[in-house]
Formats: structure tokens, sequence, C-alpha cells
């Protein structure tokens, strides 16, 4: 919403379209009183190696949750990526002799070649469900990493991958660097470019684009292919910072990925989603973890406190179709 | 003179219902036709042949004179006929402006394609000149489509279609969620194609306002075309008589 329209709109409206935009910068808002609540109770909270734990941390739900964004604007959803981190990881090892640079190529070829599946069979199998065919994928990711590494954890991945995944250049963590690059990167494509603007409206109204004459499948396709070399990245990071992989790796990472996208505010009803609220959701449950980690609280509550979130994100964006439709009926009578 | 659209026995089906029967269109260039029929006669079905939006399972589109397979909505447009379809088609989670140039945005050039970057400046500019053009009141280009009233909404969705229109623009139902200053200005609009060397297919329930601005009228009934007359007040019983079916033998009233 911009700054012209609030301005034009007339009194009651003003106030709504203020509410749409305090909704918009929600998640940011509420990563803000977190930090704030935590940095209160906790004295060790803000020190910079507890800040770069937390970075950490963050990376990798934050890489995946970039992909999912993309996935779950066109109204879908991955299901397959920490399967796909796990499969990464084991592909990398496999060829644990290789240079360092081939042994990022086969990370990324690993992540890349599930989201290609992901998308092919998808949109010219015909199976327009990408809950099941994630599920699938899912399934068969993680068993083919166990399958390849005989269900064992395998070290001796070359030194770049550790750098990558637990160095830091200038107290900063490097993981926190390439989150950032990436999201900059991504910032700009979907904001900016006509891709971009085109997977917004195949995910707003698939028919209405097809017939805008927008490639929708290509559009799709690339969501997938682009999804999974994320999830490349992330089992980079992953493999980097205990310096092994382990075919069970990334497991239940995808539900962290969706439940960021979730709190950063992108809706499954597809067209809708930001990075910045994307980034914002990861260190969200980043935070939660580490803070109440830090408080000596149970496991067991982070994962009641995360949940709760969740279910306050979807209301959030229920109160958010409520003011819409407030100011469309506004528009009607004005 | 070979028309610039002809629809020849064109058949459709949805399953068991036969939407279109053999129904016949003519379009000549720079013409406004009407296209009436009453609820599920096939107007819709028709003209989302016409548009690339579903084959048809039998009959012929000729452009000029040329039979031609619009295998989806991109190659229509490519032929130069815009639609708007009677759902309006908008993204409500875009903005106004990017909702007009949907498909056709402006990148800045020598640069990576479609990743190259949007010319936002530029397109809401042209949009400001666009609304003029329409005599459409201030719509913010950056307000998102969703929370416009129903007005708005269909304002936008005509302007997209006509703006970039070569050759035949098809609205169907324009002018169903405005009110009597916004009909009158869309319909002076459709009149005004005509200069540019674009032609119309109007649908429409209003008799009125096909008479206002169409040169001839064509009736569906049933998926067939029963009739076609000039959308004069003379003929305003007779059209409204082939539009209900009270005028029986549709086989020689062909257009
Ligand atoms: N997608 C569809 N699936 C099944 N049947 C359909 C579909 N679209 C249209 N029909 C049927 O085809 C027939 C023609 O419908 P169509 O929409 O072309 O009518 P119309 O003349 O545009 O009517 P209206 O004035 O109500 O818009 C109707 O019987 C309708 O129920
Ligand atoms: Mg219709």
């Amino acid at each position: 919403m911009s700054a012209a329209a609030v301005a034009h709109a007339p009194r009651g409206d003003r106030a709504t379209s203020l509410g749409l935009r305090a909704l918009q910068a929600g998640p940011v808002l509420i990563l803000a009183v977190l930090v704030v609540v935590m940095a209160l109770l906790s004295p060790y909270f803000l020190t910079s190696r507890n800040v770069a734990n937390v970075g950490f941390q963050a990376s990798f739900v934050a890489v995946l949750a970039l992909g999912q964004l993309l996935v779950i604007i066109t109204r879908g959803i991955d299901l397959s990526v920490g399967s796909a981190v796990g499969l990464a990881g084991v592909v990398a090892a496999a060829w644990a002799g290789t240079s360092g640079a081939g042994s990022l190529a086969l990370f990324l070829a690993a992540g890349l070649a599930v989201g290609t599946v992901n998308a092919v069979v998808l949109v010219y199998g015909r199976v327009p469900n990408p809950f099941i065919v994630t599920l699938g994928t899912l399934g068969i990711a993680r068993g083919l990493a166990l399958v390849l590494a005989d269900g064992q954890t395998r070290t001796g991945l070359p030194p770049v991958v550790s750098t990558l995944g637990s160095g830091k250049v200038a107290g900063v963590p490097i993981p926190v660097l390439i989150v950032a690059a990436l999201a900059l990167t991504l910032g700009v494509l979907l904001g900016r470019t006509q891709w971009g603007r085109w997977i917004y409206a195949v995910g707003g109204h698939p028919e209405a684009a097809r017939r805008a004459g927008i490639p929708a499948n290509g559009v799709l396709v690339s969501v997938y292919v682009l999804c999974g070399l994320l999830a490349g990245v992330a089992a980079i990071l992953v493999a980097g910072r205990t310096d092994s992989a382990s075919p069970q790796a990334g497991q239940l990472l995808e539900l962290d990925a969706i439940t960021a996208v979730i709190i950063g505010g992108a809706s499954f009803q597809g067209g809708r989603g930001r990075v910045v609220n994307v980034l914002a959701g990861a260190l969200i449950i980043g935070v939660i973890r580490n803070g109440l980690d830090l408080l000596g609280v149970s496991p067991f509550w982070q994962l009641i406190a995360v949940g709760v979130l969740v279910i306050v994100s979807l209301e959030l964006d229920v109160l958010r179709g409520h003011l819409e439709q407030r100011l469309r009926t506004r528009a009607a009578s004005a | 003179m070979t028309p610039l659209l002809e629809v020849r026995g064109a058949v459709k089906s949805y399953g068991a219902v036969r939407a279109l029967d053999g129904a016949e269109l003519t379009v000549d260039a720079g013409e406004v036709v009407a296209l009436l029929g009453d609820n599920g006669a096939g107007k819709s079905t028709l003209i989302k042949a016409i548009g690339g939006v579903h084959a048809l399972d039998g009959g012929e589109l000729r452009v000029d004179g040329q039979p031609v397979v619009f295998g989806s909505p991109r190659t229509a447009r490519e032929a130069g006929i815009e639609t708007l379809h009677q759902d309006l088609g908008l993204f409500d989670n875009l903005s106004a402006v990017a909702n007009f140039r949907i498909g056709r945005e402006l990148r800045h050039p020598r640069m990576l394609g479609r990743l190259g970057l949007l010319r936002e400046r530029a397109m809401e500019r042209d949009w400001i000149a666009q609304l003029e053009r329409l005599a459409v009141d201030r719509v913010d280009p950056r307000q998102e489509v969703g929370v416009l009233s129903g007005g708005q909404r269909q304002a936008i969705a005509v302007l997209r279609t006509v703006a970039f229109a070569q050759r035949l623009v098809i609205l169907d139902e324009p002018t169903a969620a405005l009110g009597l200053r916004e009909s009158a200005k869309v319909l002076d609009l459709v009149a005004r194609l005509p200069e540019q060397g674009v032609a119309v297919i109007l649908i429409s329930h209003n008799l009125e306002h096909v008479a206002q601005v169409a040169d001839r009228a064509v009736v569906l009934r049933q998926g067939r075309t029963v009739g076609t007359a000039a959308p004069t007040s003379e003929n305003h019983e007779a059209l409204v008589s082939m539009i209900v079916g009270a005028v029986p033998p549709p086989s020689t009233r062909r257009s």
C-alpha cells in the first residue's frame, strides 16, 4: 500500500489502510518485540557470541524459507526440501575427494535435481497437487540418501564446506552473509523483475495469468527448481556446520521453513509474501528457540510457542482479508 | 470485402452440455457488433473460443479469410484480439498498474530478458495517461486492486483490454458492475474504437447500451445464431423475441 493511497483516502479508510500497513510490518515488529523481551530476560542474549549462534541456527531455515516463499506464493508447497538437504550432503560426501568447487557443485546439483523432479512431475506429469508430489519426493530423496550412505554419517568433505558453514568474516557468520546475499537477490527478482511479477500473478489468479499470456508452467517450473537449488545451498551450510554429511540431515527442516514463511505473513491462498518478512519469520523461530534455551525453558514449550505463533499469523492473515473487505465496501460507497 | 473475423459452425460441449451448436458470427473491420442472448445462450463460450481460451470441438475460425487456430490466449493476442472476460480476470494481489500491464510489462532494455528490471515509473506515467483517455477518476497506480470497488475494478479491466487491442476488442458485459456515469464512459470508449480501426464484439443484456454503440446485433440462443438485426429502437421488440425464443424458425434467419 502506497503513501499516496493513504493520503487520498477519506478519514475512516485511513485507519483501515494504516492497519493494513501495520499488518505488513507485523513479522518485523514481532521480531523486534521478541528481541527486546529476550534481552531484558537474559543478559547473555545480546552477547556477540550468542547473536552469532542465533545467526548460524536461523541461516538453514532462512535459506530454505526463501525457496519455500517462492513456492508458496504460487499456491504451492515443497515438503521435500529437508530430504533434499540430506541427499545433497550424502551425494557430496560420496565424492568427497573432488575439489572444493566440485564438491559445492555436487551439493547444488543434488538440490537442483530434487527440485527439477518436483517441477516436472507437477507440471508435465500433470499431478496438480504439490503437497502429494513433494510428499513423494520427501520419501524418495530421504530413502536415496540412506541407501547411498548406507545409513552412515560421513566426514572428509573439502575444507571450503566447513568454512562456508561455520566460518566468520569480521565476526559475522558466513552463513548469515550468504543468507543476506540470497535475500537481496531474491528480493530484487521478486519485487522488481517481470519474472517476479509473474510469480505473484500465477499465485494470485492462475487462470487469469494464463489468459494474460503468462507462461504459467514455465513460472511454476522455475520456482520449484529454484527451491531445490536453495535446498542445495542449505545443505552446504548444514554439512559445513558439523563438517560431516548425515543421511538424516535436514529432517523436519521443511516444516521450519514452511513455518517461517507463514509467520512471515505469506498466504497459503497464494499471491502474497515478502522476502523481508520471511527472514523475520526465520529469525523469530531462531530467537524463540535460543531465548527459551537460555532461560532454561524446556524444548517442549518451544514447540508450543512456535505453534501458537503460527496460529496467530494465520489469524493476522484473516484480519488482513477483513480489513481489505472493509476498504472495498468503502470504495464502493464512496 | 473479407470480414475481419468469421466464425462458422462453432460447436463446443462441456460434458453433456452443448454450449455451442453451430453458432455463426462475422465481424467486419472497424465494426461494432453486439452479441445478444439469454443467460446460458453460449455467448461467453463463443468469445472464449475467439480469444483462444479454449478450442472449439467443431467449426472454424477465420481471420482475414484465413482459417486460424488459437491454441492459447497468447496467440489470439498476437493476432490483435483482446478479450475482457465476464469474470474480469484481475489480480487482487497486484497493483492497478501491474494489472493493467500484466504480461506486457516494460523492462529496461539490454538486460537479462525477463530478469531485467521493470520500468515502474514509465508504466505509471502510461497508466495515468490511459486513465485520462477513459476519463476515469483517480485510481492510485500502486493501489492493490483487491481493495477497489466493483466499478473501479471493472474500469481497470476494460482499460486493460481496450488499450492494447490492435484489431478486435471483445467485451463480455463490460458495464455489468458500473453506474450510469461509468457505463456512459465505457460506451463512449467503445464507440470511439472504430476510429482507430479496431472492431468490437460487445456482449450486453442492456439493449439501450447496445443501441447506442452497435452497428449490428447478433442473437444467440441455445448455442445457435438465431438472427441478426440493426439494434435500432424499431427492432427492439424483434430482438427481444429472438433472444427469448418467441420467433420460431431459427434456421431461416441465420446471419
Ligand atoms: N466451464 C463450464 N463447465 C460446464 N458447463 C459450462 C461451463 N461454462 C459454461 N457452461 C454451460 O454452457 C452454457 C453456455 O454458457 P455461457 O457461459 O456461454 O452462456 P452466456 O451466454 O455467456 O450466459 P450469461 O449471459 O449468463 O453470461 C450454459 O448452459 C452453461 O451452463
Ligand atoms: Mg456469459
